[in-house]
């Protein structure tokens, strides 16, 4: 099954994970691609995105396994064709065949960029430092039956760092397990919520910037 | 810094309806446009966005050299409190701008409970909501869909109506407007002018006064406005303006397909319904047409479904023609064809034993009234044989579910009319107890009935109608007669029927009322999570309105009706004989079969009405 990179931005990173399924499939059609559809009884244009990302967050490294009928079309021009196809701010980056298994899809580099609107408070830093350093910081993570679980999220992290950029803005620029198991990156806002309140941010966002296997190579 | 609307986004449900950035969506350089226009649907994205007539006009206005249209719909009750919190006005959704910075703005009305959502929109928009308080030409709203054959209702709020179909005169009326505007016209002047466009209502032309019993006395036109305007129509439709590049939501919407109109207008005349009179007469377009822009949507889109709409598809001349040639085609494609508004006659049935190979469709007949007298009442002609040969069949087939509608409530109505619908239900599972082909999975026999509502226009326009409890009584009475666990049976409420029937037939005095409903909190009326009745009944009180006026009163047939000002084609006269017709239990034919003198086909210049 050929694979494809893409980034989601702009105004497209409201659109949910089902509806970007929708996206990619009429793109396709549109492009003139057509898709192969599952046997079911309910035949399903074959797409699958390999990790389903947040409303609202950003990303430059998403991954679509697809399947083409009929004549075998050169990959630069799917791309070229999707990219004609696609809506503003969904961009395919390249498209390639013999991509990894998904299973050894392990971490993520991702930031979550925390927006002060006065000014980041003094020792906001040196604080957030000093939580993410210690062994359990403990952050609710809703459950798929609807149940709240305490989870302890410092084992999922792999690196932390924290950097200020500029006067109202900090980066948590981070490395995260995003399989088996898995931690959202707002889940480290969260974290900083609930044991330094005083440095709550006025507006958090998040981004998404490169995948890795279980041997720190970049997944493709 | 992450602007204000990005920071509300991710706090509200579905954001995706608040950014536009869809596909096929128009941009245009602010520096080359001379009319802005906000065009606002009164309900959520979903619905709007699923509104054929918002495209079709839509594409028209961005045709224009000069003219960018951006559309606006309702915020959901979490991103109006959001905004409310934050003091955001309601934007456009193509270039974000405030829609108080744009020139005109459009407002379609398919239903009146989106009244509400109107008043709302505008003071999102921080637009002054009474048409009198906006003096300049900038901000000039008016409106149109169907329910602007009543304009009365929202004569306060509305600087002009657009009656009937907008294909041609929205580009003269936007024309006119982009003259004014570069000529510096005053408000006053503006709307003298556009009075003079055909179909054209401008509602403070007229003056109203009411006799003491609250009927109307005289509708005075004046300063040369017309004393009836006449909604505009297209006649060559293969030739009117169709949209084949449309927006493609990237977020799911109601109707989420490519949708082609076959032909406009009824044949068939059934006495309660107000599009089946009111979209006369009958316009045919060609399949050869049809085809073609089809493929071209579909094409465009990558849409994996289309569906054919009119009134009544099963009454489209050419049918066999459309879909032998449109089957091959989606069987190609993967794309799934559904024809609804299908009759119950033979060559539909087989359609839709064609249309099952691709996708297995639902089994749904309104015959709206449970015995044959009141059916010849009504005048839907469909037969007690029909629907169950119809059922015989699909339950061979291996259907288990089928849909009925009904309505509760009609003229000359009486228990036993009530107790049909029950003999009816009960023939249907006799029926699925013969025939079905496959009985493990039991039959799901579906009921709805809804609370009959007048609407103007209709041989019913001056009928009663009954009272809530009464609705609720003869609710209640089929339910006592409902045997079967097959039959899930819904009855609507009756609290939002009686205010559709006050707004439908709603004169001018009822402004007050709305703008009240409005303040009192009414907001996505048509939305159970939403509707507030008290809202209303609030509103009704505040100003001294007695609602029954409206609804279980009738009105007399030699009474000023308040939209007499408007005439959709439609006679009254021919309405007062099918109206003498219904009460005598008498079918009128389709008018196919002959012309029943409606009056419509004089709204045809060029070509004739092809019923």
């Amino acid at each position: 099954m050929p694979r494809l990179l893409f980034e989601k931005k702009g105004n497209a990173v409201w659109i949910s994970h089902l509806d970007l399924m929708r996206v990619f499939q009429r793109s396709f059609k549109r492009a003139g691609l057509s898709l192969t559809h599952t046997q079911g009884f309910n035949p399903r244009p074959s797409v699958s995105i390999a990790l389903p990302l947040s409303v609202g967050v950003e990303s430059c490294c998403e991954i679509l396994d697809f399947d083409l009928e009929g004549e075998p079309v050169p990959y630069e021009e799917i791309q070229a064709r999707l990219n004609e196809a696609l809506i503003a701010g969904v961009r395919v980056l390249q498209v390639y065949d013999n991509g990894a298994k998904l299973k050894n899809l392990a971490y993520l580099h991702c930031n979550v960029i925390l927006e002060y609107d006065q000014s980041v408070p003094n020792g906001t830093l040196t604080a957030i430092r000093a939580l993410f350093a210690s062994e359990t910081v403990i952050v609710p993570k809703k459950t798929k039956t609807n149940g709240i679980q305490d989870q302890n999220i410092i084992p999922m992290i792999r690196s932390l760092d924290v950097r200020q950029a500029g006067e109202k803005e900090l980066i948590l620029d981070s490395v995260v397990c995003c399989q088996n198991p898995t931690l959202n990156p707002m889940q480290l806002y969260l974290a900083i919520e609930r044991y330094l309140p005083e440095c709550k941010a006025d507006f958090v966002r998040c981004c998404r910037l490169e995948i890795f296997d279980l041997n720190s190579e970049v997944f493709r | 810094m992450t602007d204000l609307l990005q920071r509300l986004l991710p706090t509200v449900q579905k954001p995706a309806r608040y950014t536009g950035g869809e596909f096929n969506e128009t941009q245009k350089n602010k520096a080359d446009v001379r009319v802005r226009v906000a065009f606002c649907f009164p309900d959520t994205y979903e619905i709007g966005m699923s509104n054929v007539g918002m495209r079709i006009l839509y594409g028209v206005m961005n045709q224009m050299n000069g003219v960018w249209c951006e559309r606006v719909f309702t915020p959901w009750a979490d991103m109006e409190q959001a905004m409310a919190e934050h003091k955001l006005p309601l934007w456009a959704l193509e270039s974000q701008d405030p829609v108080k910075d744009f020139d005109m703005i459009a407002f379609t009305i398919g239903y009146e409970m989106c009244y509400t959502n109107i008043l709302n929109m505008l003071r999102l928009a921080g637009i002054p909501l009474h048409a009198s308080e906006r003096k300049g030409l900038k901000n000039i709203v008016f409106a149109g869909g169907v329910c602007a054959f009543n304009p009365e209702p929202m004569a306060d709020f509305i600087d002009f109506f657009a009656l009937g179909e907008g294909e041609e005169i929205t580009v003269e009326i936007v024309s006119l407007y982009d003259k004014a505007k570069a000529e510096d016209w005053s408000k006053e002047q503006f709307l003298q002018e556009v009075s003079h466009i055909p179909g054209v209502y401008v509602p403070s032309f007229y003056h109203h006064t009411y006799h003491n019993d609250g009927t109307i006395a005289e509708i005075k036109p004046r300063d040369g406005a017309p004393v009836k305007v006449t909604k505009r129509i297209v006649e060559n439709l293969d030739e009117a303006y169709f949209p084949t590049k449309m927006i493609v939501s990237s977020t799911e919407i109601v109707h989420d397909r490519a949708n082609l109109e076959v032909f406009r207008g009824c044949i068939r005349g059934c006495r309660f319904c107000q599009a089946g009179f009111s979209c006369r007469p009958v316009r045919k377009k060609s399949p050869e047409v049809l085809f073609r822009q089809a493929v071209d949507t579909l094409e465009d889109s990558g849409h994996n479904e289309i569906t054919l709409s009119s009134l009544s598809t099963s009454d489209y001349r050419h049918l066999k023609e459309l879909t032998d040639a449109i089957i091959p085609y989606c069987a190609n494609h993967k794309v799934n064809l559904s024809v609804p508004s299908l009759r119950a006659d033979n060559f539909s049935r087989d359609l839709m034993q064609k249309l099952q190979t691709l996708r297995k469709s639902g089994l749904t007949f309104a015959p709206e009234a449970g015995t044959q007298r009141l059916r010849d009442v009504i005048n839907k002609n469909l037969t007690e044989d029909e629907i169950i040969s119809s059922c015989a069949k699909a339950f061979e087939g291996g259907w288990n579910n089928v849909k009925l509608y009904f309505m509760l409530g009609l003229p000359t109505e009486t228990d036993e009319d009530v107790l049909g619908i029950a003999d009816l239900v009960y023939k249907v599972i006799q029926t699925w107890k013969e025939h079905a082909s496959n009985k493990k999975r039991g039959l799901r026999v579906h009921v709805a009935t809804a609370y009959f509502v007048p609407k103007p226009h209709t041989p019913f326009q001056w009928e009663k109608q009954i009272t809530p409890e009464e609705y609720l009584r003869r609710c209640r009475l089929l339910k006592d007669h409902f045997y079967s666990k097959s039959i899930e049976y819904n009855y609507h409420t009756p609290d939002i029927s009686r205010l559709e029937a006050v707004t439908a037939r709603g004169d001018r005095r009822l402004g007050a009322v709305i703008e009240a409903a409005a303040r009192n909190g009414a907001k996505l009326d048509g939305w159970d999570e939403y509707f507030s009745y008290q809202a209303w009944l609030d509103a009704f009180a505040e100003c001294g309105i007695d609602p029954d006026f409206y609804t279980v009163r009738g009105f007399r047939e030699d009474e000023i009706l308040p939209w007499d000002t408007v005439d959709v084609g439609v006679s009254k006269s021919f309405l007062m004989r099918e109206r003498k017709q219904a009460y005598a239990g008498m079918v009128t034919p389709d008018c196919r079969h002959s012309c029943s003198g409606c009056g419509a086909n004089a709204l045809l210049q060029e070509v004739e009405c092809d019923a």
